[in-house]
């Protein structure tokens, strides 16, 4: 078991360096303008310019700029002149080209929010998909299950960005027909914890619709599959209860692949995928801010989020394949 | 009055196609310490009958009636408790597929003391000395260790000794094998089918033995009961059904069994057709599409009674029993239901 984790574990780290070497490749190397104009802001003279292309050292040779654009970002030493253009690593992606702040430090800045989003919407929509999917699976065909699995496709066909707006529309407590819910901006003004949680609250639900539909339909069948199959049979014939047999044995293989599906989404979401929920409720998450950044060409930014979302994607599938060796004890001895 | 009685049992599933006549009329009972085979192709219902004594057939689309009467009680009539009750303490059931049908996530440990916790209110260590006990006694060696270990760390043929600990460790009146050996090959098959046998003597228990393979009952069944199109056609002991078949569909599959004893045939014989869509079964007889010696009383439906004069042995068929001795031989004395093709 060990030795799977750590083989996965370096699979990760080396998944994590080709990205790397991707984004540079496609910042640096085929740029869509120049990254010294970029920086150099409106109006800037040819020596300005100039000064930055030394400063960032954009003349050096190509594999010289690569090996120290890796040397900022995953080593703390200053080799390939790393002090001298930049700074050292490690996590070192430059600073914005508009704000001049560290890129680290605006990623850090912006992750609550978005950790906190994430965290709310998937407490939600477990709540919500888990039970309806089960219930569904074993009313199948009853009017109960077509029901939920209309609704749920509803809320799979409907795209977030208009799910978010049709529910500040009906709750926002400034623009709604029914006020009882904060609106847009009100995270951007909450102080506590539990203020920034109640701001939440509509756009938790908003996240998790889909997904928690998504989730719904996909353990309604994962469940209806299992509960055919011959153990579930033997479970009952040796006199289990049927509620330990829907919950024990039923539930339980059930769920399984539900957690790999949880593990990808949990990782894509912290990887910003969050931007449309982020944008319609203006909170000042990962995702807004790589809206931000793609519309002024602020590269540093744009990469430094993209390798936290590949850190983030990776980190979760690996959980998920150490969680799944766990769940599924056939797959610990391969 | 006998241990388990079924009496016109009528299983139907009513689909969009129509209703499925699974079982359409069958009886039998079984005593304790007896063993009784039931013989039949895929799809006669035999599998969904014996389900059913246990209520594993129960669902919106089924229809049930007939009676089940386990010690004269009906089991049609019990509540979901009760039947909870039946199910693995009085009544067992090992099945056909052992590869499938133990948990794949549970190690057989807690699976077996599980299937004892969920009848009596005893301590877990007691529950786990008693599943140790019972994998000793179907034979897997190093019992206790084992208990700890996967399903798929276990042989397909220690995976079926498992199922059968498994239903035995309440000490059950009523074991239903429904294929155990199926799945298995030979070798084992014939471990699997011993180990029944001598288990069964040991605690006495009735044994019901679900198969399609003749060869499989004659070794171990004293009872045996031939089931087509969801109907049974003929019921005796192992002799009378062997050396007296009165249904030509028994004649059927004795004609198709390969005897290694015996002088081989050019060709073994097969039952022509196929067997009739349980959707609309033929009126009468289910066998007489099948049957070369079809004649006109077929059309009705033949009881289930004795029509040679020896009370046990039951058949469905109108032929006269003076001209099936006749009809039946094909070969020296090898009975078939026609002459094998060359």
């Amino acid at each position: 078991m060990l030795r799977y984790i750590v083989r996965r574990v370096l699979w990760g780290i080396a998944l994590l360096i080709l990205v790397s070497a991707v984004i540079f490749l496609i910042f640096y190397v085929f740029p869509n303008a120049d990254p010294a104009k970029l920086r150099a802001g409106r109006q800037a003279n040819p020596a300005v310019i100039e000064s930055i292309r030394q400063q960032l050292g954009l003349s050096d040779p190509i594999w010289e700029q690569f090996l120290r654009y890796m040397t900022q970002v995953f080593t703390p030493f200053d080799w390939f002149g790393a002090a001298q253009h930049g700074g050292t690593g490690p996590l070192n992606f430059g600073r914005s080209f508009q704000s001049n702040t560290q890129v680290k430090e605006i990623i850090l800045e912006r992750l609550p929010a978005t950790a906190l989003l994430v965290a709310g919407a998937v407490v939600f929509w477990l709540l919500m998909g888990l039970p309806v999917g089960i219930i569904s699976a074993i009313k199948r065909r009853s009017l109960l299950d077509r029901t939920t699995m209309v609704t749920s496709l509803a809320f799979i066909s409907a795209p977030v960005f208009w799910l978010g707006l049709v529910a500040l529309y009906l709750f926002a407590s400034d623009v709604g027909r029914i006020p009882i819910f904060p609106g847009i901006g009100s995270y951007l003004n909450a102080d506590s914890f539990f203020a920034k949680c109640w701001s939440l609250f509509l756009p938790w639900l908003v996240l998790a619709a889909a997904t928690a539909a998504i989730y719904a339909r996909y353990l309604r069948s994962s469940m209806i599959d299992v509960m055919s199959e011959d153990y579930i049979r033997t479970a009952r014939a040796k006199g289990v209860g049927e509620r330990s047999v829907i919950m024990r044995h039923g539930v339980r293989s059930a769920i399984t692949p539900i957690v790999t599906l949880l593990g990808l989404d949990v990782g894509l979401l912290l990887a910003g995928n969050a931007i449309l929920t982020e944008s319609v409720f203006n909170i000042p998450g990962v995702g807004r801010e790589i809206v931000v950044a793609i519309n002024r060409s602020d590269l540093p930014v744009i990469q430094g989020i993209v390798l936290f979302g590949a850190f983030f994607i990776v980190t979760f599938n690996l959980i998920v394949d150490i969680a799944y060796a766990y769940l599924d004890p056939r797959v610990r001895y391969q | 009055m006998s241990l388990l009685e079924i009496q016109d049992l009528k299983v139907h599933f009513h689909t969009d196609d129509g209703v499925v006549r699974a079982v359409d009329g069958a009886s039998f009972a079984v005593d304790e310490g007896q063993t009784l085979g039931i013989v039949g192709e895929s799809g006669c219902g035999k599998s969904v009958a014996n389900m059913t004594i246990l209520g594993l057939t129960q669902s919106p689309v089924t229809s049930i009636s007939g009676r089940i009467l386990l010690d004269g009680r009906d089991l049609l009539e019990a509540s979901p408790d009760e039947m909870q009750v039946v199910r693995g303490q009085e009544i067992a059931m090992i099945f056909q597929d052992p590869l499938t049908s133990l948990h794949p996530f549970y190690k057989i440990g807690s699976q077996l003391t599980e299937a004892i916790l969920v009848h009596k209110d005893v301590p877990k260590q007691e529950a786990r000395d008693r599943a140790i006990e019972l994998l000793g006694l179907v034979g897997i060696p190093d019992a206790a260790s084992r208990m700890g270990d996967y399903p798929h760390e276990f042989s397909g043929g220690m995976r079926q000794r498992v199922m059968i600990a498994m239903a035995l460790v309440n000490d059950p009146k009523i074991l239903i094998a429904d294929e155990p050996t199926t799945a298995l090959d030979v070798t084992i098959q014939a471990q699997i089918l011993r180990l029944i046998q001598s288990l069964q003597e040991r605690l006495g228990m009735a044994v019901i033995l679900i198969t399609h393979d003749l060869g499989v009952v004659a070794d171990v069944a004293n009872y045996i009961n031939v089931m087509y199109a969801g109907r049974i056609v003929e019921a005796g002991t192992l002799d009378e059904i062997f050396y007296d078949p009165q249904h030509p569909y028994t004649w059927g599959l004795l004609g198709s069994l390969a005897r290694p004893d015996r002088p081989r045939a050019e060709r073994l014989s097969q039952v022509r057709g196929q067997p009739p869509s349980l959707l609309a079964p033929p009126q009468g007889c289910h066998f007489r599409p099948r049957c070369p010696h079809e004649f006109d009383r077929c059309k009705e439906t033949p009881a289930l009674e004795s029509r040679t004069g020896t009370p046990g042995h039951l058949d469905r068929c109108w032929l006269p029993p003076e001209k099936k001795r006749t009809l039946r031989v094909v070969k020296g004395d090898q009975i078939g239901l026609e002459v094998p093709a060359a």
